[in-house]
C-alpha cells in the first residue's frame, strides 16, 4: 500500500467534522504531526487480514439489556443548574441556522 | 500532622482503626496535611475536598463500625472518576468547575466501603499522555525525582501514593494509564481485566480499552482495593456478571511450578538496555523462586501500537463530541450561532494532545478511511488477541519490562507525539486483548524505579497478584522509600 | 407511472416511535406532552463517564415490527454510533443498527387505488434512538428540550420500489396499519410518532440508471409527502427538459406554497463516521427469543378483515373500519368473543360507540365500555330482553361502566315476554272492544294495530311487541 498522505485540505475538512478550529499555523502543525502517525499506521498494511474478523469489543457480556421498566431520577433541576444557559426548563442555545446540524 | 503513609500498609491502618489507636478523622486530616505538606513538590493533586472528607470521617468515627478493611482510610481519586457534588474535570479546561451530580460505580463502591475520598488527582487531559504535563491544571512530578515525569495518564493518582500523601488512589488505564506511572514511581498497579471493575462515572476515552484499577504500595494492598472495586453493574453492560473472587487467595509467596512466558518481542528495539537487564533480573529471581521461564512469541506486537492509536484515538474522538459547550461544562463566549459555539468552545476548551488524537480519530472513522485504519486496525487487534491466546495455552503468566525506559525529564518528550507514542508499546497489547496486567517495581536504574510487567489470562487476576507477590517479598523493594518520604 | 418521459424513483425511511415505557437506553419515561426535560436524567444528557444500557422491551418491539413486515430477525446485534452535532443529540452520536439491523429483507403488500397488490420491498429496520427537540425563539436563542431524547424508534427503509406519489401515500398508509397491528405504537401522526424522510429521482424511460436524488426529511403527514413528491416529480422533469441536471439536494416541504425549498446542496455523501458502539454489551437473538415474540405479536389488520368477512359476514367497508385501530380491532373481537352477534356488535361499534369517541373526543381505551358489557346488551336485545329502543338507554349507561342486566332490570327497561301474563291482558282487551274483532275480521289492518297500542299502555310500554303481536293474532284467529 502506498503511504498515506493527508494535506493541509484535508486536515481542515477533518476539523470541520470535528468542530475544530486552527489557525494556519496549527494547521501546518497538525498535518505533519497527522502525517507522522499516519506513516506508523501505514506499517499494518504489511500485515494479511483477508480472512481474520475485526475486534471491536472485548466485552465477554452479551444481552445485558434492561427490563422495560420506567425510572425517573429526577436530576431534571440538577442538570439545568449545571448548564451554562436554561430558561423555563430549557436549554438555552444561540440560535440554529437554517440548514445546520442533520 | 501529618501520618506516614510508607510504615504501614491498609491492614496495619486497618488495624489501628480497629483498636482506637487513631481515628478515621486523625488519619483523614494527617492525609490532607500530608497533601499540604508536599503537593507544592508533587503537584499530585488538582483538588481537594477536606470539608466533605472530614464530615464522612466524623461520621465513620461516630459509627464506630470497621468491619470494613477500608472503613476509615483516605483515598485519591483520579480526576476523570464521577464524584457527586465535587468538581470532576479530567484536567481538562472544558470542564472546569463541572460538578458530576452523580457518582462512577467505584467511587460509590468505596464510599459504602468507608473509604475517605480526600481529592481528585491530576492526569494527562481525559487521560491522554503519557507524562501527566497534557493537563490543563499544573504538572505532576515524579515522586522519585522531581524533575521527571510521575508517567500518565494517571501520573496524579501514582505520585500521590508514591510520594506518601494517601495509602491508596484509584486510576484508569487504557494504554497502560496506571501501569507506566506506577513504573515510574515505583509502586503497585493494576489494569483490571476488561470488564471486570463497572466503568460507570469514568469519563470515558476509549470505551472498549478503558478499566479502573488501583495504585497501592504493595501487592497485597492492591488485591484488597480491586476486590472493593470489582463486580458486575447493572448500569454497564461491558460489565463482566462473574461473581468477584477472593484475589489475594494465592498471596503465598510460592510460585514453585508457575509457569512464565517472557516474549522476545518485549525485549526489542527501543527497550533501554539498563531497563531491560534489571527485568531479567526480576525475572531470574522468579524463576530462582521455583517459576518456570521460557522466551515466547508475541509476533503482532510491533503492530499493536499503530492499532491501539487508530482504535483509541477512534472512540475517543466520539466519546469526546459531548464537550460541546450545550449542556454543561465550558462554552465559549462571543458566539455568535451554534456553529461559532461548537467551534470555540471545543477549539478554546481542549488541549493539543486532545485535538491530536481527536483528529486522528475522526480522520480514522472518515469516509475514505475506515477500511484501511480503523477497520483494519481491529483486525490487527485480533490477531494480538490470538498471538496471547496461544501463549496462554501453555502459560500461566507472562512477564517484561512495563515501560521501555525510566521516567524521561519533564518536558523532554511532549512536543514529541510520535515519541510518546511508542513509549506505550509494552503496555497497549493488554488494553487491546483485555488482559489484567500488573505493574511492580523491580529495582532501579539510575536512582529511578523500573517496573515489572504482569501479564494474566482473562479474569486470571490472582495468579497475576500471586506472582508479583512473590516476587515483592523476595525483593523486598518496598523498603526503599524516595527522599520526600522524610517530610512526613 | 411517471412525468411525460421520466419515470419516477421514490424510497422511504419511516421512523415509528415505539410506546415502550422507558428510553432505548436510559429507564427515564417515554411520555409525550410533559413539562420540558422533566423525563431526562445524566443519560439523557450524555453526562460525562454514564453508559447506556438498552431495553429490552424496545428490542422486542423491533422485532415485531420485523416479524410483521415478514423480516429476517437478525441473530446478532452490536449497536452502531452515528456521529454528527446537533443540540437535541447530546451524544453528538445516534445509537442505531446500521451494520447488524434488527431486521432485513422485508416487504409489504400495498393495495393501491385500482386495487392491484404492489410489493414494496423493506431493506432494512433499525432500533434506534429518537432525538430531543429543539424550538427557534425570536430572541436569538434555540431552546432545547431532551424529553424525546432516546425515545425508542424504529426505522423502515424501503428499497426504491416506490414508482408515484400515489403509491408512497398508500405505502405508508398501509405501513402505518401495519405498525399499528404491531401494538409497538398508536403512529399518531399529530404528535409526530411517525415521521419520513423521502428521496426521489427520476429518469429518462428506459435509462438504467437512476437520476440523482433529492432528500426531504422528517415529515409528518402523509399529504405532506404526497404533494412533495408531486411537486418534485414536476420540478426534477422542467429541470432535466430544460437540459439542466439535478443537484443532490435536501430539500424541505413547505405547506402554504405545496412546493419544496433547498436547504443545503450536498457534496458528496454525509460523513456519519459509523462504528460500532463499544458501550454496548452485543445482542445474540436465538430463535426460541423470536419464537416468543412471534406468539405475542397481535394479528395484522388484513388477516382480521378477511376474518370478518369471509367468516362473519361482515361488510368489507365494515370490516375496513373495525380495523381502523388497534384498540378497537382487539375490542370487537373481544366482544365477539364475549358471544355478541358480529354484526350488530360491529354495528353498535361503527354507529353509537364511534359518535360517542367522537362527540367526547376520547380514545376507546379511555371510555368506561368493555368488550362483556357490550356483549351483554348485545345479547339482550337478541334474546328480546330489551327492545331496541330500550337498549338506547341502555347504551348510555353501560358507556359510564354499569352492567347492561343490571342496569335493564333497575330501570325497568326489561321486556315482558311471558305468555302468561299477556294472554290475560290480550283476553281483557278483546272482550272490551269487539268492534275491533269484527273489523280484523273484515280485513282491516289497522284494526291490530289499535289493539296493539292499547296492550302497550296496559304493559307500559314493557310488552315485548313480536311476541305480544303473534300471540294476539293467534288469540283474534281464535275467535
Amino acid at each position: 500500500m502506498a503511504e498515506t498522505t493527508i494535506t493541509r485540505d484535508e486536515v481542515a475538512h477533518v476539523a470541520g467534522l470535528a468542530k475544530l478550529a486552527f489557525n494556519d499555523a496549527e494547521l501546518d502543525q497538525f498535518t505533519t504531526q497527522l502525517s507522522d502517525i499516519l506513516n506508523i499506521f501505514d506499517t499494518l498494511s504489511e500485515v494479511g487480514t483477508d480472512n481474520v474478523d475485526p475486534t471491536y469489543s472485548v466485552t465477554e457480556t452479551v444481552n445485558h439489556l434492561r427490563d422495560d421498566v420506567a425510572d425517573n431520577w429526577g436530576q431534571k433541576q440538577e442538570l439545568l443548574d449545571n448548564a451554562p444557559l436554561a430558561a423555563a426548563g430549557l436549554i438555552k442555545v444561540p440560535a440554529i441556522l437554517d440548514g445546520e446540524g442533520e | 500532622m501529618t501520618f506516614n503513609y510508607f510504615e504501614h500498609d491498609l491492614a496495619s491502618l486497618h488495624n489501628q482503626l480497629v483498636n482506637r489507636e487513631i481515628t478515621a478523622t486523625e488519619l483523614t486530616e494527617a492525609t490532607i496535611d500530608n497533601i499540604a505538606n508536599t503537593d507544592e513538590q508533587l503537584q499530585a493533586f488538582i483538588s481537594t475536598n477536606p470539608d466533605e472528607a472530614l464530615a464522612q470521617a466524623k461520621l465513620i468515627d461516630e459509627k464506630g463500625n470497621f468491619d470494613n478493611v477500608l472503613t476509615g482510610i483516605p483515598v485519591g481519586l483520579k480526576d476523570n472518576l464521577a464524584t457527586k457534588g465535587i468538581q470532576t474535570t479530567g484536567a481538562s479546561h472544558i470542564l472546569e468547575g463541572f460538578k458530576p451530580i452523580y457518582n462512577a460505580t467505584v467511587v460509590e463502591k468505596l464510599s459504602n466501603s468507608g473509604a475517605v475520598s480526600v481529592g481528585k488527582t491530576n492526569m494527562d487531559e481525559f487521560a491522554m499522555g503519557g507524562s501527566t504535563e497534557t493537563s490543563y491544571y499544573k504538572k505532576t512530578t515524579n515522586a522519585w525525582d522531581h524533575s521527571k515525569v510521575p508517567g500518565g495518564s494517571s501520573g496524579g493518582s501514582a505520585s500521590a501514593v508514591a510520594g506518601g500523601q494517601v495509602p491508596f488512589a484509584l486510576g484508569s488505564d487504557t494504554g497502560g494509564s496506571i501501569r507506566q506511572p506506577a513504573a515510574f514511581n515505583g509502586i503497585v498497579g493494576m489494569k483490571p481485566t476488561y470488564g471486570r471493575v463497572s466503568r460507570w462515572g469514568l469519563f470515558a476515552m476509549a470505551s472498549s480499552l478503558d478499566q479502573i484499577g488501583p495504585f497501592t504500595r504493595t501487592v497485597k494492598d492492591n488485591a484488597t482495593v480491586l476486590s472493593a472495586i470489582a463486580g458486575f453493574d447493572a448500569h454497564d453492560s461491558t460489565a463482566s456478571q462473574r461473581e468477584v473472587p477472593d484475589f489475594s487467595a494465592k498471596l503465598t509467596g510460592d510460585v514453585k511450578g508457575l509457569k512464565i512466558a517472557v516474549p522476545k518481542e518485549y525485549f526489542g528495539e527501543g527497550i533501554d538496555p539498563k531497563v531491560a537487564k534489571q527485568v531479567k533480573a526480576a525475572i531470574a529471581q522468579l524463576e530462582a523462586l521455583g517459576a518456570t521461564v521460557d522466551e515466547v512469541s508475541l509476533p503482532h506486537t510491533k503492530y499493536g501500537v499503530a492499532a491501539y492509536y487508530i482504535i483509541m484515538s477512534s472512540e475517543a474522538s466520539s466519546n469526546l463530541q459531548r464537550y460541546d459547550g450545550v449542556r454543561y461544562g465550558f462554552r465559549a463566549d462571543d458566539v455568535k450561532n451554534l456553529e461559532d459555539l461548537y467551534v470555540k468552545t471545543r477549539s478554546e476548551g481542549f488541549g493539543d494532545e486532545v485535538k491530536r488524537r481527536i483528529m486522528l480519530g475522526t480522520f480514522s472513522l472518515s469516509a475514505g478511511a475506515y477500511d484501511a485504519f480503523f477497520k483494519k486496525a481491529a483486525k490487527i487487534r485480533t490477531l494480538l488477541i490470538e498471538d496471547f491466546n496461544k501463549v496462554f495455552e501453555k502459560y500461566d503468566v507472562i512477564v517484561g519490562p512495563t515501560a521501555p525506559t525510566v521516567a524521561y525529564g519533564l518536558g523532554e518528550e511532549v512536543d514529541d507525539p510520535t515519541a510518546m507514542y511508542l513509549a506505550d508499546v509494552l503496555t497497549i497489547p493488554v488494553n487491546l486483548a483485555g488482559l489484567p496486567g500488573l505493574s511492580v517495581n523491580a529495582g532501579f536504574v539510575d536512582g529511578l524505579p523500573v517496573g515489572l510487567q504482569i501479564i494474566g489470562k482473562p479474569f486470571d487476576e490472582e495468579t497475576v497478584y500471586q506472582t508479583g507477590y512473590a516476587y515483592e517479598q523476595a525483593s523486598h523493594l518496598f523498603d526503599q522509600h524516595p527522599d520526600i518520604a522524610k517530610k512526613y | 407511472m411517471g412525468t411525460g418521459n421520466f419515470e419516477t424513483t421514490i424510497g422511504l425511511e419511516v421512523h415509528v416511535e415505539m410506546q415502550t415505557n422507558s428510553k432505548l437506553l436510559s429507564p427515564s419515561p417515554v411520555h409525550y406532552g410533559d413539562e420540558p426535560n422533566e423525563n431526562t436524567n445524566v443519560i439523557d444528557f450524555g453526562y460525562p463517564g454514564v453508559l447506556p444500557v438498552a431495553n429490552k422491551g424496545a428490542l422486542e418491539y423491533g422485532m415485531r415490527v420485523a416479524l410483521a413486515l415478514h423480516a429476517t430477525v437478525s441473530p446478532f446485534i452490536r449497536w452502531d454510533r452515528k456521529n454528527y452535532f446537533y443540540p437535541d443529540n447530546p451524544k453528538a452520536y445516534q445509537t442505531t443498527q446500521s451494520q447488524t439491523p434488527i431486521g432485513t429483507n422485508g416487504y409489504l403488500d400495498v393495495t393501491l387505488e385500482d386495487g392491484t397488490v404492489k410489493r414494496v420491498r423493506i431493506k432494512e429496520m433499525h432500533v434506534e434512538e429518537d432525538a430531543g427537540k429543539n424550538t427557534h425563539g425570536s430572541d436569538g436563542y434555540s431552546y432545547v428540550d431532551l424529553n424525546r431524547q432516546g425515545t425508542p424508534l424504529i426505522e423502515i427503509v424501503s428499497e426504491p420500489d416506490i414508482a408515484s406519489p400515489e403509491e408512497a401515500y398508500a405505502y405508508l398508509e398501509q405501513l402505518r396499519q401495519a405498525v399499528l397491528f404491531t401494538g409497538v405504537s398508536e403512529a399518531k401522526m399529530q404528535e409526530g410518532q411517525m415521521r419520513a424522510d423521502v428521496n426521489i429521482s427520476i429518469r429518462p424511460y428506459g435509462s438504467d440508471t437512476f437520476g440523482t436524488k433529492v432528500e426531504m426529511k422528517n415529515i409528518n403527514s402523509f399529504n405532506y409527502v404526497r404533494n412533495a413528491l408531486i411537486f418534485e416529480e414536476k420540478r426534477q422533469a422542467e429541470v432535466l427538459r430544460a437540459g439542466g441536471e439535478i443537484r443532490q439536494e435536501t430539500r424541505r416541504y413547505d405547506e402554504p406554497t405545496k412546493s419544496t425549498i433547498l436547504m443545503r446542496v450536498k457534496e458528496g455523501a454525509d460523513d456519519y463516521r459509523y462504528f460500532p458502539e463499544p458501550d454496548l454489551s452485543p445482542v445474540v437473538i436465538d430463535q426460541t427469543w423470536i419464537d416468543e415474540v412471534a406468539a405475542s405479536l397481535p394479528k395484522s389488520a388484513g388477516d382480521r378483515r378477511n376474518h370478518y368477512v369471509n367468516d362473519l359476514g361482515i361488510e368489507p367497508y365494515d370490516a375496513e373500519v373495525l380495523t381502523q385501530t388497534l384498540a378497537m380491532a382487539n375490542f370487537y373481537d373481544d366482544t365477539i368473543a364475549a358471544g355478541a352477534d358480529p354484526k350488530r356488535a360491529a354495528n353498535y361499534l361503527i354507529g353509537d360507540v364511534n359518535a360517542y369517541m367522537n362527540k367526547h373526543q376520547v380514545e376507546l381505551q379511555d371510555t368506561e365500555l368493555t368488550p362483556e358489557h357490550l356483549a351483554g346488551m348485545v345479547k339482550l336485545i337478541e334474546d328480546g330482553t330489551i327492545s331496541t329502543k330500550q337498549a338506547k338507554q341502555v347504551f348510555e349507561a353501560i358507556m359510564t361502566g354499569e352492567e347492561p342486566e343490571t342496569f335493564a332490570k333497575a330501570h325497568g327497561l326489561v321486556q315482558l315476554s311471558d305468555p302468561d301474563v299477556l294472554l290475560a291482558w290480550i283476553t281483557e282487551v278483546l272482550d272490551n272492544n269487539p268492534q275491533s274483532i269484527e273489523d280484523f275480521k273484515g280485513g282491516k289492518d289497522r284494526a291490530t294495530g289499535y289493539l296493539i297500542g292499547q296492550l302497550m299502555k296496559m304493559s307500559k310500554g314493557q310488552a315485548n311487541p313480536s311476541v305480544l303481536n303473534k300471540l294476539l293474532l293467534a288469540e283474534l284467529n281464535k275467535r
